[in-house]
């Protein structure tokens, strides 16, 4: 399994890149044009994570964060969520930037590879900005009255959250 | 606008707190350090970031994207019942869905709302959103990527010992969140009436 997964990035290198010069395209091309694009959404979540970064920062050396985490504690371990994830679990929703530097920050100081640092990349992982893709969308197409499209997504959102935690637990407890 | 109201809560909470336990010089030292962190992050995760935009553009270039969307468009005939007859809805919906898979989340916008907009247009054009616009809001609120690479760039940047073991995780949860999230959708369509 471990070994599957090592595999399974380098192996996709290998089968796209190989399977678009068999289509006859510019791979070269192509990977350093995506690259760039790459640089321009790094330049635009740049500002982004320098505020919050420096609100979570803020927040932290205050003991801020201890408190509220200490307060949220009891209830999200009830339901399995680690309670240092309760500020990722509340920004994702809205922000997509803050919910990165937030989790980034969480996998920093817990570690990468502890139960926190875990859930927090599946929670990313695993989520979108449920408020920013649904403005758009009903934007776009002129819709004022979303009906029940909020309920749903927040729904979605929840479970994901959830699996997030437990799935975290279950594959890496061993 | 809501970002600016969870900046000053963040910057009001901690002057306060650090106020009443009496941390002025380790808050003022996070300030500095919160914002060079920022510029580490990206300089840390820039690397796979660009690298795996660098593999979409190619996967696009290639055709992935139209292949995929090809396979895509019966299942989500069932998904979208009235827009099952309509050439242009269907085409514009398997784009988004098969780009969002890819995570190519660039290429998943314009079909997207393209889709949208045709779906207004199929339910008469009125200002609440039928059924199928809800289906397709709530799809593209939940995350559908199969390689989440900017996580990844950030596990690494974190000193992961394999960045991309999160994988499964991440897969059984998305799976159950869009279950979840259609699932309520098929549900609340019939309680809510349109």
């Amino acid at each position: 399994m471990s070994a599957a997964l090592a595999f399974s990035v380098p192996l996709i290198l290998l089968c796209v890149g190989g399977w678009a010069m068999c289509r006859g395209v510019d791979v070269a091309g192509a990977l350093t044009a995506g690259a760039a694009d790459g640089l321009r959404v790094l330049a635009r979540i740049l500002p982004t994570l320098v505020m919050l970064l420096t609100g979570i920062h803020m927040l932290r050396a205050s003991g801020a964060l201890d408190i509220a985490t200490r307060l949220l504690a009891p209830s999200l371990g009830r339901v399995g969520i680690p309670a240092a994830c309760a500020p990722l679990v509340l920004l994702r929703p809205f922000s997509g930037g803050g919910a990165l530097a937030v989790g980034a920050e969480l996998m920093r100081t817990y570690g990468a590879d502890s139960p926190v640092g875990r859930t927090a990349a599946v929670m990313l992982g695993s989520s979108e900005t449920t408020f920013y893709a649904m403005g758009v969308y009903f934007g776009a197409a002129g819709i004022v009255r979303g009906r029940y499209t909020l309920i749903a997504a927040l729904l979605a959102d929840v479970t994901g959250f959830l699996a997030a935690a437990w799935s975290a637990g279950w594959l890496f407890s061993a | 606008m809501v970002l600016s109201w969870v900046w000053i809560c963040m910057v009001g909470a901690s002057v306060l707190c650090a106020l009443l336990t009496g941390r002025g010089e380790a808050l003022s030292r996070g300030v500095v350090e919160g914002a060079s962190a920022a510029v580490e992050l990206c300089v840390a995760t820039g690397g796979v970031l660009c690298l795996w935009s660098g593999v979409m553009e190619v996967m696009r270039r290639g055709g992935l994207a139209r292949a995929l969307a090809g396979v895509l468009r019966r299942p989500l005939g069932g998904l979208f019942r009235a827009a099952r007859g309509d050439r242009e809805a269907m085409e514009a919906l398997s784009a988004n869905v098969s780009a969002n898979l890819l995570g190519l989340g660039n290429a998943a916008t314009p079909p997207g709302l393209a889709a949208a907009r045709r779906l207004r247009a199929l339910a008469g054009g009125t200002e609440r959103a039928s059924d199928a616009l809800c289906m397709l809001v709530v799809l593209n609120t939940a995350s559908l990527q199969l390689i989440p690479a900017t996580v990844a760039g950030v596990r690494a940047a974190a000193g992961a010992a394999a960045p991309f073991d999160i994988l499964p995780a991440v897969w059984i949860s998305s799976a159950a969140s869009v279950a979840v999230g259609i699932l309520s959708a098929k549900l609340l369509a019939r309680v809510w009436p349109a």
